[in-house]
């Protein structure tokens, strides 16, 4: 039984992981970037709903109001003063001032908050369970969390296929220069992708802080979680990468039951073995 | 004449170290058709970016209305009316047919043509609105690359060999659909290395030759023999 | 009316700096007798950061890879060194250099792993390894488990008879090391697989069409750049006399600081990194002690400089002055042209 509640348990987190990978996912089909400050995004995000429920009293959940359109505001703005003047030269560029980023925001934080662990305490949901059978019992917050990533990709969808903001997504990642010819400004595209990006973030950012412990030193594991979750997934599929975010979870949570200090060596490992079995992941739809 | 939509004057663009255009001067009057012709490598193509504004240039040498908007960022260029029927089609290939005709119409100018009146044109394109570009017919496939342009109600059009890749009877169903397109008003530049197809259609013509013009004019007024010299450049 | 040239690549500057640069080395391996102990290490370090930055970049910049985890080649070389020194008893010295191979022995089937990872996502993929090994480290006891271990003083005295000896015999490697690095990267430029891959950067489709094998190229670049960043590290951690998994593999320390360095100095030249590393190591002295600003300072500079002036300090200036001290490119000259 303890290997079944384990594996559950890892495919819960594997929708965490999913939403790690989603934002990381979107920029990468739109611009072709890969942000390393992605993670750290996250942590930033985390400890923005720490502030302001430490200001206002709200939930945590209830956070989401104020974190997510502060995140995406600030998301534009990143991508339109330090991103875009690099974006289309080289590949090497814009990982680089993303890396600057990175680094900037983890002593930022640092020198903010300190390096103390910390947590977000949303009241009763955190320990609430359903029991389902003797010995399996589902947690209500980490399934609240997987059921709001299957809705947020779910969402991002929507609009990727549905609406004129998608269309141009779409567009702009398969011909930039013919997209502008039909008035598509690509800064603001682009912008518009990584506000996006950034509102998940946001999202992930306050599950992570409920859920875990976090300090400003968190960010370069949430990335990597998000990126592995993304290749084992496939390229360019959003279904895919929750996929992949499950596969984590569960490799995750059975390497933890071998024995503890192998549970996050077990994920890199499936990552490579997937790398080197399915190179383009399991669900692949982009090239 | 009333005042040209388009006027090109003293035109020099390239490539970073490539000089591809060494003073080219044409104009373009409201509801004219010009045939740019030449021989590959001419500068057609990059005279046609140098409008659109993926190739930089002195502001003054490109104007619209007589504004000067050369070296302008495309998308403001576009904006301003000009849409452009790429070589080569290049749709995109992430999205149908109807999302490529209604992304050439996200910020379209007001005007007549809207998805319906494209597909009165293009009837076929009505039946494979749900496929994606990409899997279409090359014809069909310049179908939907002309529908796009359309779809932006510009002023000025500018189509970019369009025949280029196809078979004979399927050119002759597309230029089947350009008088319709010029009825509405709209002037076009039309590249193309068909000549006698070209001028069947166009007010004027010009040509260039290594990066210059070299014959211009009206399609009656010079006889085929100074034609072939331009394009190929024989008459030196 | 084909005009008469011929291929040169020294310029009358690069000839000037040979002589200087010889000049200079030859001060430098005489530092034992006129610099102190603690200047000694300084420019010990500064050697191993000036060999990372100057390998390091060549897989980024002409591999067309975008290489963000060298922390995965300099940890690997410091436990490599700390493993044969301490249990298979190898001298040291010598064991910075098997670490090195070690280093591109293991690079060899990891890279066909990572190559299928697309641009930017390789640097993460590099990443990853780092923490591969990290973790790995970290279960094996013998080395110290997760707090890692100090080089037994045995081992210390078997690299020479006295402490003095032993300080310049150090030294000399490191600025072996340093000239090996600058030393392989400026051949491998000249070379024929260094034209390949200036083809490699501009085209893939191109170069492959021409008969250039791809893959084996980027093989080629990126075992050599682990092989010299493994010895890179091996150096390293014998010089601080300890290694833990979480000092072998910092990205800060590793990754951070030779990217930085490589940034402000200039990718994809020779020049670059050695006047990237002065300037870092400048910086650190002057402004070490605001601890986690200095590292935000230096972000913000790695930023400013890529969207002002993306070659670099010395790219920026050799693009005004045209100078090129140590040149890799060819040139036509016309033989009407006088210079």
């Amino acid at each position: 039984m303890d290997w079944v509640n384990a594996i559950v348990q890892g495919v819960l987190i594997g929708g965490l992981y999913a939403l790690f990978a989603a934002g990381l996912s979107l920029i990468f089909g739109v611009m072709r970037l890969v942000n390393i400050a992605h993670g750290d995004m996250i942590v930033a995000a985390a400890y923005l709903a720490l502030v302001i429920v430490q200001a206002t009293g709200l939930h945590p959940l209830a956070s989401a109001l104020l974190v997510v359109p502060l995140m995406a505001l600030i998301g534009y703005a990143m991508q339109r003063v330090l991103l875009n003047p690099t974006i289309g030269k080289d590949l090497l560029s814009p990982l680089l001032v993303t890396f600057g980023i990175s680094v900037i925001l983890q002593n930022g934080l640092l020198v903010a908050f300190t390096a103390d662990s910390r947590r977000l305490a949303a009241g009763s949901i955190e320990t609430a369970s359903i029991q389902l059978a003797p010995g399996l019992s589902l947690g209500v917050l980490p399934l609240l969390m997987f059921a709001a990533s299957v809705l947020i990709i779910f969402g991002m969808e929507l609009v990727f296929f549905r609406t004129s903001l998608g269309r141009a997504f779409r567009a702009t990642s398969d011909d930039p220069e013919v997209a502008q010819l039909m008035n598509l400004n690509r800064n603001h595209v682009f912008g518009m992708a990584m506000a996006l990006s950034a509102a998940v973030v946001a999202i992930a950012g306050i599950f992570l802080a409920i859920r875990t412990n976090f300090d400003p030193a968190s960010g370069p594991a949430r990335l990597i979680f998000g990126f592995e979750a993304v290749i084992i997934g496939g390229l360019g599929n959003l279904w895919g990468t929750l996929a992949g975010g499950v596969v984590l979870g569960v490799a995750q949570a059975v390497g933890a039951q071998i024995s503890p200090g192998w549970q996050i060596l077990a994920g890199h490992l499936v990552f490579f073995l997937v790398l080197g079995l399915r190179p383009r992941g399991l669900f692949p739809r982009m090239d | 004449m009333a005042e040209p939509i388009l006027s090109i004057a003293s035109l020099k663009a390239g490539y970073g170290d490539f000089q591809a255009l060494f003073g080219i001067d044409l104009e373009v009057g409201p509801g004219e058709t010009l045939a740019l012709i030449g021989a590959n490598g001419a500068g057609k193509t990059t005279l046609l970016r140098a409008i659109t504004g993926l190739v930089g240039c002195a502001p003054a040498m490109v104007r619209l209305d007589g504004r000067p908007i050369g070296g302008m960022r495309p998308d403001r260029i576009a904006a301003l009316g000009v849409a452009m029927v790429p070589e080569g089609r290049r749709l995109f290939r992430s999205l149908s047919v109807e999302e490529n005709l209604l992304i050439g119409g996200e910020r379209a100018r007001r005007g007549d043509w809207t998805l319906e009146r494209v597909y009165d044109l293009f009837p076929i394109l009505r039946e494979r609105r749900r496929n994606p570009a990409t899997a279409l017919s090359g014809g069909q496939q310049q179908m939907v690359a002309i529908g796009r342009a359309l779809m932006a109600n510009p002023r000025l059009i500018l189509f970019d060999e369009i025949s280029l890749g196809l078979a004979p009877v399927v050119i002759r169903d597309i230029y089947a659909a350009v008088p319709a397109i010029m009825a509405s008003g709209v002037s076009a530049i039309l590249v193309e290395q068909d000549v006698t197809r070209a001028l069947a259609v166009a007010r004027k013509f010009v040509c260039l030759q290594e990066g210059r013009v070299s014959l211009a004019g009206r399609p009656g007024e010079h006889d085929r023999q100074a034609i072939t010299a331009a394009y190929f450049g024989l008459a030196r | 009316m084909a005009q008469a040239y011929s291929i040169e690549r020294s310029t009358r500057a690069s000839r000037i700096t040979a002589i200087v640069a010889l000049l200079a080395l030859a001060a430098l391996a005489a530092a034992p007798w006129w610099a102190g102990r603690a200047d000694l290490r300084l420019l010990g370090e500064v050697y191993s950061f000036v060999a990372l930055a100057t390998v390091g970049p060549l897989v980024a910049a002409y591999g067309g890879l975008a290489a963000v985890g060298p922390q995965a080649c300099v940890g690997c070389g410091g436990s490599a060194l700390f493993a044969l020194a301490m249990f298979l008893g190898v001298h040291p010295l010598l064991a910075i250099v098997l670490a090195g191979i070690a280093g591109a022995l293991i690079a060899i089937p990891v890279a066909p792993l990572l190559f299928r990872l697309q641009g930017a996502y390789f640097a993460i993929g590099t990443w990853v390894l780092a923490e591969v090994f990290r973790l790995g480290f970290a279960q094996v006891s013998s080395l110290g488990g997760g707090s890692g271990i100090s080089l037994p003083a045995g081992v210390v005295a078997g690299i020479a008879a006295s402490r003095p000896l032993r300080e310049m015999l150090v030294y000399w490697v490191a600025l072996a090391i340093a000239v090996a690095a600058i030393g392989f990267v400026v051949l491998l430029l000249r070379s024929r697989i260094g034209l390949a891959l200036t083809a490699l950067r501009d085209s893939e489709l191109a170069s492959e069409s021409l008969g250039i094998d791809i893959w084996r190229t980027k093989l080629l670049v990126y075992v050599g750049v682990a092989g010299l960043t493994s010895m890179t590290g091996a150096f390293i951690f014998l010089q601080k006399l300890r290694v833990s998994p979480d000092a072998a593999f910092s990205v800060n320390d590793w990754t951070a600081y030779v990217i930085f360095i490589a940034v402000i100095g200039g990718i994809g030249t020779i020049e670059g990194p050695i006047v990237g590393t002065v300037i870092f190591f400048l910086l650190r002295e002057t402004l070490a002690d605001l601890g986690t600003t200095y590292l935000m300072i230096l972000g913000a500079v790695a930023i400013l400089v890529m969207l002002r002036a993306p070659q670099g300090l010395w790219g920026w200036f050799a693009a005004r002055t045209g100078l090129t001290l140590v040149p890799v490119r060819r040139r036509v000259v016309f033989s009407d042209q006088s210079k």
